[in-house]
């Protein structure tokens, strides 16, 4: 029965996700948002992510130690892989997380993708293949989380990317949704140069790509460092890490459910998924924890002051999703994958909420710009009360849930840096630290502004008529706001900390998630202090942008410390102009080459042939001079023998 | 003769016949349909040749070639010439891919004939002369045989460009035959070498190098090596390839694509490894270098690229670099590797040339620059295109990633501070072909509908739909369950790298 719901997380939405392919793309009446093609789309798309959530939270119940059952997939001359599951506390606890987003996602969709009060035209949403595409992502995204073997969670991980980017390229309207699409593939398969050759290392040196077989593996030391800094290449690619963070925000150009699916609650989340489910792996390579430790750090204030100056809702919230992603990496760095999970947990509630209500806001005012929006707290009460408590838990506001979730984040780091606890150097410990506790004032300070521009204040669009949305838009967004606001209190819960043990079995360490110290009141006292500085500045003026006190850093934050001319004057550009010469080189150097032995020998033979076309008198003594030369031969040689 | 003697030499037969009773038959359509029919009696009897016996229960070591059904008869006996063909795990699914592309592209025929050339039932009767071609190769275990088989395709393809391509057909035609000629040269000599060496022509005996001399081998193994570099191809030796494809008809780039270059590579593995493995061991550096030049270059050359059709050859180059990387690892994992690589490169690159053709003979137009916003107007169309070229970009699950990811791994496992530069080299070249492919879908379909897409219909003939399908089908199916290509390949691949590691 277990095996059964195992195979059943990601194959029930996959076969939605097939069968839903099959449907006509753009069917009649898909302009009006109605028709039977349509209608196929939403029921396939919802039972597919209703039935994953039911398997999930069965699983929950049938799973607390880890159980895993594989088959041979295929063996490529004595490597051995494997088709397989492979579950614990921790995969079903986040195949919940992603199957009930997915299922928001799903009924929120068939709200969003319909005509809606700011077209002037009739849109075809083309509704078929996105909800198809939807379903083939939770498949993939389950996939990589059930997956007993290294080989099938790359098919997941891959396959979660390029629906990635036919999602974000899905709006025909947005003509720069296509480059963001690529760039978004583009960047994370970068990174997958490095996860592919790390998975090659560890699967060559066991023999086997089964995850139990590589966790049983001795390595060495050295195979071990360059695998862990490998995998954590496509780590970085697919969790927008710093340096390969650059595709998130423009991914933003995806329809909003799919911000909130994809680039909030749970592909982004895969990197730290994986690299908490080869924790042990890492945990014997602290040259690799160290790495990933500066690496998180940088990604944390990165993305938490590129926060700051944003004017685009949706972009701020991405660069948020950059930073909280920081606080996961780095609690694995300091050695507490159970922090870095717990955190990955409430974040997949509280940004999918915040996505989701800041979607409910551009429906209603048809402009992301927050510059365009203020004053929309009394024409929209249940939108700001979900999206209080949506910006609450981000910035950590107690008791909702991030707060003891980046809680359990510090306390870890503040343990590695004090006394030296955990596999990584205390340095990194330090780093991680400082960062985060940096990061906490900074995201108070970026919320605070957030709620401040959109929802208090006279409003800036005076022509629209903003209004709670409609219940298919309404109830997804309710129900995300509950483990919002109270997942937090499961730290609480013995069975909950037991799941989340890296590793599942004996060997695993007692989890302790909350941390009920003094030091609680440092990140309390700054998160304080960030959100009082913000509300200062905008009560002074309340129509002006409180992002203007960053002065001459504004523009350089706002175009996030200008990382994208760096990479595209570093890679883009040179890559380009070397495709060029390549080009060129190739069809006049080596074809030029072939063509020119060809024009040659044509040459070659014209000539002979005009020697060989002469008149009579020059022929004739060609032929005695021939004859001549035979006959000289023949007396030399004669002669000499 | 056992029902397994009487297939293999159906399957020879029955193109052979239907070739000459498609040109035969009076009336265009008919000889289309007599030809179509032979393509699929074809494709049947290739199907049943997996039966047969595989294990290997007798005493002593096992031999390196182990055919399921031989036919082995005298041939010429003045010179002796034997006929001698058989199949195993190497062969059959190059076998089988050959037989279902041949049919496929008749059935194409049967609904359009490219226009400007000469009649349909020629066409016909000419792709069926290149299926004997190409199936005799693959089932040829004498290797004067072999050549002879390896030469019958290239005149009748000859023909195919030049009669039924584009503006510049005969161009590309002519550079298409004498560069192919000049392989063919050098395959002569090497077969030749090899012969006059070892005092036959037996493949089954020659395999594992049969008492040649060092010397010898590493002559042999050079020359055969360039020979089936030149049909692959590997780069430098590639350049006929764009030109053949581009001007190339519809059917006749499926099938140079599909299944002729895997005469290169096939003929590689057999013959070069397996007549001269000690010269293998002595060239694969420097063939694995090729490989990974190939790879690297036939990306960035993509990336710079502005038409469709040539662009898909040269991805081809890429693909092939990869499969000739895992050859030049001499693993077991490498060997099967490039196996699959080859199959899954003849079914999705067939698929990109279908879909390119059908582009091109709708919008008139094959230059990127003209080609813009597709799923506006064809989505089903765009969608196979994304498909299809997301397939080629070796994403994990679909057919194309095994062959590339596992030429990698193959190159990490031969370890040392050269194969993993090169492993290194080649998966950055995988994102190569992410970059490129992206870039062609990202100009294709993406966007407003240019002047050139604006009139299409959105609808696909049924003789389109039913010619792809089992291609995109294909891709799935193998993406999925690799062992369909595989795990009749394990046993052969294990015995002729003993061989060559002996």
């Amino acid at each position: 029965m277990t095996g059964l719901l195992a195979v059943a997380l990601p194959g029930v939405p996959l076969v939605a996700g097939l069968l839903g392919l099959l449907l006509p793309p753009s069917p009649r009446g898909a302009a009006t948002g109605e028709g039977p093609a349509r209608r196929a789309a939403i029921a396939l798309g919802v039972a597919g992510a209703a039935l994953a959530l039911v398997a999930a939270v069965a699983l929950l119940f049938r799973v607390d130690g880890p159980v895993e059952a594989a088959t041979e997939w295929v063996d490529l001359g004595g490597l051995r892989i494997t088709l397989g599951w492979r579950l614990d506390g921790v995969a079903v606890l986040v195949a919940v997380a992603v199957a009930a987003v997915a299922l928001a996602v799903q009924v929120y969709s068939i709200g969003y993708l319909r005509r809606g009060p700011h077209d002037d035209v009739e849109v075809d949403h083309r509704y078929p293949p996105y909800a198809a595409q939807i379903s083939l992502f939770t498949a993939a995204m389950l996939t990589v989380v059930v997956s007993g073997d290294l080989i099938l969670l790359l098919v997941g991980w891959e396959v979660m990317g390029i629906c990635s980017y036919l999602l974000i390229a899905h709006d025909r309207r947005l003509p720069e949704a296509p480059a963001a699409a690529v760039k978004a593939f583009l960047v994370t398969r970068v990174g997958d140069v490095g996860f592919l050759l790390g998975i090659a290392l560890l699967g060559v040196g066991a023999g086997s790509f089964r995850i139990a077989d590589v966790l049983a593996h001795d390595y060495s030391a050295g195979t071990l460092t360059a695998a862990c800094l490998l995998l954590l290449a496509g780590v970085a690619g697919k969790s927008a890490q710093f340096p390969l963070h650059t595709w998130l925000p423009d991914a933003m150009a995806g329809p909003t459910p799919i911000s909130a699916l994809i680039h909030a609650a749970t592909m982004v989340a895969a990197g730290v998924y994986a690299v908490a489910r080869l924790f042990p792996l890492f945990a014997q390579a602290p040259a690799a924890l160290a790495v990933l430790g500066v690496m998180a750090a940088v990604t944390l204030l990165l993305g938490a002051f590129a926060a700051t100056a944003q004017d685009d809702i949706k972009r701020v919230l991405a660069w948020s999703t950059v930073s909280q992603i920081g606080y996961m990496t780095g609690a694995l760095a300091v050695g507490a994958p159970a922090a870095a999970l717990f955190h990955l947990l409430t974040h997949a509630a509280f940004k999918a909420l915040l996505f989701l209500a800041a979607g409910v806001v551009i429906h209603a005012v048809g402009t992301t710009l927050m510059s365009r929006m203020g004053g929309l707290r009394a024409a929209m009460p249940v939108t700001f009360w979900c999206m209080l408590i949506g910006l609450g838990a981000l910035a950590g506001v107690p008791p909702l849930s991030g707060f003891w979730s980046k809680d359990g984040v510090l306390a870890a780091a503040q343990a590695a840096a004090l006394d030296g606890a955990g596999p990584a150097p205390a340095w990194v410990g330090w780093l991680v630290w400082l960062a985060g506790l940096l990061g906490v004032a900074v995201t108070a300070w970026y919320a605070t502004r957030l709620l401040l521009r959109t929802f208090f204040g006279t409003t800036r669009v005076p022509l629209a008529h903003p209004h709670d949305p409609p219940a298919v838009l309404r109830w997804p967004v309710l129900l995300l706001a509950v483990p919002a606001a109270l997942l937090g209190l499961a730290a609480f819960a013995p069975w909950f900390v037991d799941r989340l043990r890296v590793p599942a079995d004996a060997s695993g360490e007692a989890v302790e998630l909350v941390h009920l110290a003094p030091n609680l009141v440092l990140p309390f006292l700054l998160l304080l202090l960030g959100a009082g500085i913000a509300w200062a500045g905008w009560r002074r003026d309340p129509a002006a942008d409180p992002a203007r006190f960053l002065g001459p850093l504004r523009p350089l934050f706002a175009r996030a410390f200008r990382l994208d001319d760096v990479q595209h004057a570093l890679v883009v550009r040179p890559a380009t102009a070397l495709a060029r010469v390549v080009r060129t080189g190739d069809e006049l150097g080596v074809d030029g080459l072939v063509e020119g032995s060809g024009r040659a020998a044509v040459e070659l033979g014209g000539g002979l042939a005009a020697l060989h076309r002469a008149a009579l008198p020059r022929a004739a003594a060609g032929v005695l001079a021939g004859a001549l030369l035979i006959g000289l031969a023949v007396a030399l040689i004669g002669v000499t023998s | 003769m056992t029902f397994g003697q009487f297939l293999l030499v159906a399957v020879l037969a029955v193109p052979a016949l239907g070739a000459v009773a498609a040109a035969a038959v009076p009336g265009d359509r008919a000889g289309r349909l007599v030809g179509t029919a032979a393509a699929a009696l074809t494709l049947l009897a290739t199907l049943p040749l997996v039966g047969g016996d595989h294990g290997w229960f007798g005493y002593g070591p096992r031999p390196a070639v182990q055919a399921w059904h031989q036919v082995d008869v005298s041939w010429v006996p003045g010179l002796d010439l034997r006929f001698h063909l058989g199949v195993d795990g190497i062969s059959w699914p190059l076998v089988v891919l050959t037989a279902l592309l041949t049919l496929l592209c008749c059935g194409y025929t049967l609904w359009r004939v490219p226009s400007g050339g000469g009649s349909g039932r020629v066409l016909v009767a000419l792709l069926l002369v290149v299926e004997v071609g190409i199936l005799g190769t693959f089932l040829a275990l004498d290797l004067v045989l072999f050549f002879l088989f390896f030469e019958v395709v290239l005149l009748p393809m000859y023909a195919i460009i030049a009669g039924w391509g584009g503006e510049d057909r005969r161009r590309a035609a002519r550079k298409f035959a004498l560069y192919t000629l000049f392989g063919s040269v050098l395959l002569l000599v090497g077969v030749y070498v090899v012969v006059a060496a070892a005092g036959t022509a037996d493949l089954v005996t020659l395999t594992g190098g049969a008492g040649l001399s060092r010397g010898t081998q590493f002559a042999a193994f050079t020359l055969l090596a360039l020979a089936f570099a030149v049909k692959s191809p590997l780069w430098p030796l590639h350049s006929w390839l764009p030109d053949a494809h581009t001007q190339a008809p519809t059917v006749g780039s499926v099938i140079l694509a599909g299944v002729l270059l895997k005469m290169g590579t096939y003929g590689l593995i057999r013959v070069a490894v397996g007549v001269a493995p000690e010269g293998a061991r002595w060239a694969a550096p420097v063939l694995g270098v090729l490989a990974v030049a190939a790879i690297l270059v036939g990306g960035l050359v993509c990336l710079a690229q502005d038409e469709l059709k040539r662009l898909i050859a040269y991805s081809s180059v890429g693909h092939m670099g990869f499969v000739l990387l895992g050859v030049a690892t001499l693993t077991a994992t490498g060997l099967q590797a490039a196996l699959i690589g080859n199959i899954a490169h003849g079914v999705i690159t067939g698929l990109l040339f279908f879909l390119a053709g059908a582009i091109k003979d709708r919008a008139h137009t094959g230059s990127l620059a003209e080609l813009s916003g597709l799923r506006e107007t064809a989505p089903r169309l765009a969608g196979l295109l994304g498909f299809a070229a997301v397939a080629s970009l070796g994403l994990p699950g679909l057919a194309g990633f095994w062959g590339e990811a596992f030429a990698v791994v193959a190159a990490v496992r031969r370890g040392g501070g050269l194969w993993t530069t090169l492993a290194v080299l080649a998966a950055l070249g995988g994102a190569l072909t992410a970059a490129y492919l992206l870039r062609l879908l990202r100009r294709v379909t993406h966007g407003r509908p240019s002047p050139a897409v604006a009139p299409l219909a959105p609808g696909l003939a049924a003789a389109e739909l039913t010619a792809w399908a089992p291609l995109v089908l294909l891709a799935l199916a193998v993406g999925l369950a690799p062992a369909l290509v595989l795990s009749y390949a394990s046993g052969p691949v294990d015995a002729l790298v003993g061989v060559v590691t002996r």
